[in-house]
């Protein structure tokens, strides 16, 4: 069963991180064109900009599931290859485990940094 | 499985010249060399991204780190990636849910096959990426 | 009558005798050519004139028995289907299917793709065993259900292309287009109830998610049977079936017979020779 739900989960996240990645992308390079970012006229990567998406609800929410879809999608193709390389059954499951562990450890990661406040882990608190 | 003769798989070089191949083999070689550049970012784009926590100077500094030429290259690069993996995923989603292939016929040589049918979407595909990533370049090198 | 031209072509063949030979090399044989002459021809004449240990299979000679399949100027093709012309040189080269393991000279080892497919179990599944096993009736099947798997149907099993896929040159595990597109002409069968059952092969690491449409397999496929669309219309079957939206098509009944009786053109079921194991 499994290699069959783990394939339908990869192309969820990749119609989620269609969408998700594509409006990033959109809003970090194709701004000068489109002008579609929000804060008023600062760039996307200045200070205050980034301190307005980390209080917006929104851009929250969408880090942490283009995070989560991103790394399940690019482990699961990362496993692909190299399951395709024909590693014997112990290296397998080593693959399995080892991926899975650095996926869930980049997620936890990346969904700390996106939940704490901006300049929460700094010594003096921001 | 026991072998009985000589081996002879193709091996990696499968992946990208076994022989005289089709365009779409080479698609799909172009499909894993930018998801692996792309998952090779992504990583390290997390840990960049993360020093928004650490306050602003700690953003400034990650933010120098990533100004450098050799990242604005390599930005644009994963940007590319990016436009040819996504349009060539949605070609991908649709083929491989069965809704670009086409239906059974009756086969009468020579012979009309599903990658056939698909050439013209694979086609739009590669001039699409191409177009957005023309776009993306004025933004980063033109438009700055 | 003019006499017909003969033109001088090198036949570049990959050869390698275990006896001997540690590593596979390539002889080169020249030969003059007619129009018309296919490789298989070809390959005739250079065992006649300089090469009588040349192996390779070969048995119909018209592209239906899948005997001669073989790595032909870089594609994987019939050598018996391919005319000398079509390939537009002066050499014909000729090397052994790739993927499968070399026996002699132009033989592969083709089993391994044959047991894969027998676990995919490529025959009739229905309840019913009775009437299958001493039929009274034809089974129904509309046209509309034939085209279905019509096309599936026609392959031949030469194996080209698991020599054209990338994902079986590296991946043993893998099933490969023929397997697997046989277990969808199979599952598609409106006579066959067998899914459940291959399903459980199928949803594992050797089944259809090691594809990613390289779409070679129907590009080198000498009948046409696009194993690349079979492949990805199983994966729709199959993603469907997970998530519980699968159309729940009835097993193909055996048509009503008048009074119940036996069809009288259906012959008795001869003894029979193969024993429960």
């Amino acid at each position: 069963m499994r290699d069959r739900t783990l394939w339908t989960w990869h192309v969820g996240a990749g119609m989620v991180i269609l969408v998700l990645l594509g409006l990033h992308m959109a809003i970090m390079h194709l701004d000068a064109t489109l002008g579609i970012f929000g804060t008023e006229g600062a760039e996307p990567v200045e200070w205050e900009s980034v301190v307005a998406r980390a209080q917006s609800l929104f851009f929250t929410v969408t880090y942490v599931l283009l995070l989560g879809a991103a790394l399940y999608h690019g482990i699961y193709g990362l496993r692909n290859i190299l399951f395709e390389l024909n590693p014997g059954a112990g290296l397998r499951k080593a693959i399995n485990v080892g991926l899975a562990l650095v996926g869930v450890a980049l997620f936890a990661f990346g969904t700390w940094a996106a939940l704490a406040a901006p300049g929460a882990a700094t010594m003096g608190g921001g | 499985m026991q072998t009985r003769g000589h081996p002879n798989r193709l091996g990696i070089r499968g992946w990208v010249a076994g022989g005289r191949w089709g365009f779409e083999r080479y698609l799909y070689t172009l499909h894993r060399l930018t998801g692996l550049g792309l998952l090779a970012y992504f990583a390290m784009h997390i840990f960049v991204t993360s020093a928004r926590a650490l306050g602003p100077e700690s953003w400034d500094r990650a933010m120098d780190v990533v100004s450098g030429p050799l990242f604005a290259v390599g930005e644009y690069l994963v940007f590319a990636a990016f436009a040819f993996h996504a349009v060539n995923g949605v070609r991908l989603a649709l083929i491989e849910l069965g809704y670009a292939v086409g239906r059974p016929i009756e086969p009468v040589y020579p012979y009309a096959t599903s990658v056939g049918r698909q050439r013209r979407l694979a086609r739009a595909v590669v001039m699409i990426a191409a177009v957005i990533a023309l776009w993306g370049g004025l933004d980063f090198f033109v438009l700055t | 009558m003019a006499d017909p031209t003969t033109r001088a072509v090198t036949f570049h063949l990959r050869r390698f005798e275990p006896d001997k030979d540690r590593e596979p090399r390539w002889e080169n044989h020249q030969i003059e050519v007619l129009p018309g002459m296919t490789v298989l021809d070809g390959l005739w004449k250079v065992k006649e004139q300089s090469a009588p240990s040349l192996a390779w299979r070969s048995s119909c000679r018209m592209g239906i028995c899948g005997s001669c399949g073989m790595l032909i100027n870089g594609r994987p093709r019939l050598a018996c289907n391919t005319q000398i012309a079509e390939l537009n040189s002066d050499v014909v080269a000729v090397a052994p299917l790739p993927n499968f393991d070399i026996i002699k000279d132009l033989v592969p080892d083709l089993h391994s793709m044959f047991a894969t497919h027998r676990e995919l179990m490529p025959y009739l599944i229905r309840d019913d065993t009775a009437e299958q096993d001493d039929p009274t009736r034809e089974y129904r099947q509309t046209p509309h259900e034939l085209e279905q798997y019509l096309q599936f149907s026609y392959c031949i099993k030469c194996g080209c292309c698991m020599a054209a896929c990338p994902t079986v040159a590296t991946d043993p595990q893998y099933a490969g287009p023929m397997p697997l597109g046989q277990a969808h002409r199979y599952n598609t069968d409106t006579r066959d109830a067998g899914f459940t059952a291959r399903r459980e092969v199928l949803s594992g690491g050797s089944g259809p998610w090691r594809c990613h449409f390289a779409g070679e397999c129907s590009q080198v496929c000498p009948k046409g049977v696009d194993p690349a669309k079979a492949i990805q219309l199983m994966k729709r079957e199959l993603v469907r079936d997970l998530l519980r939206m699968r159309r729940h098509q009835p097993c193909a009944g055996v048509a009503e017979a008048p009074h119940g009786a036996r069809h009288e053109e259906i012959p008795a079921a001869p003894p029979r020779t193969v024993t429960e194991a």
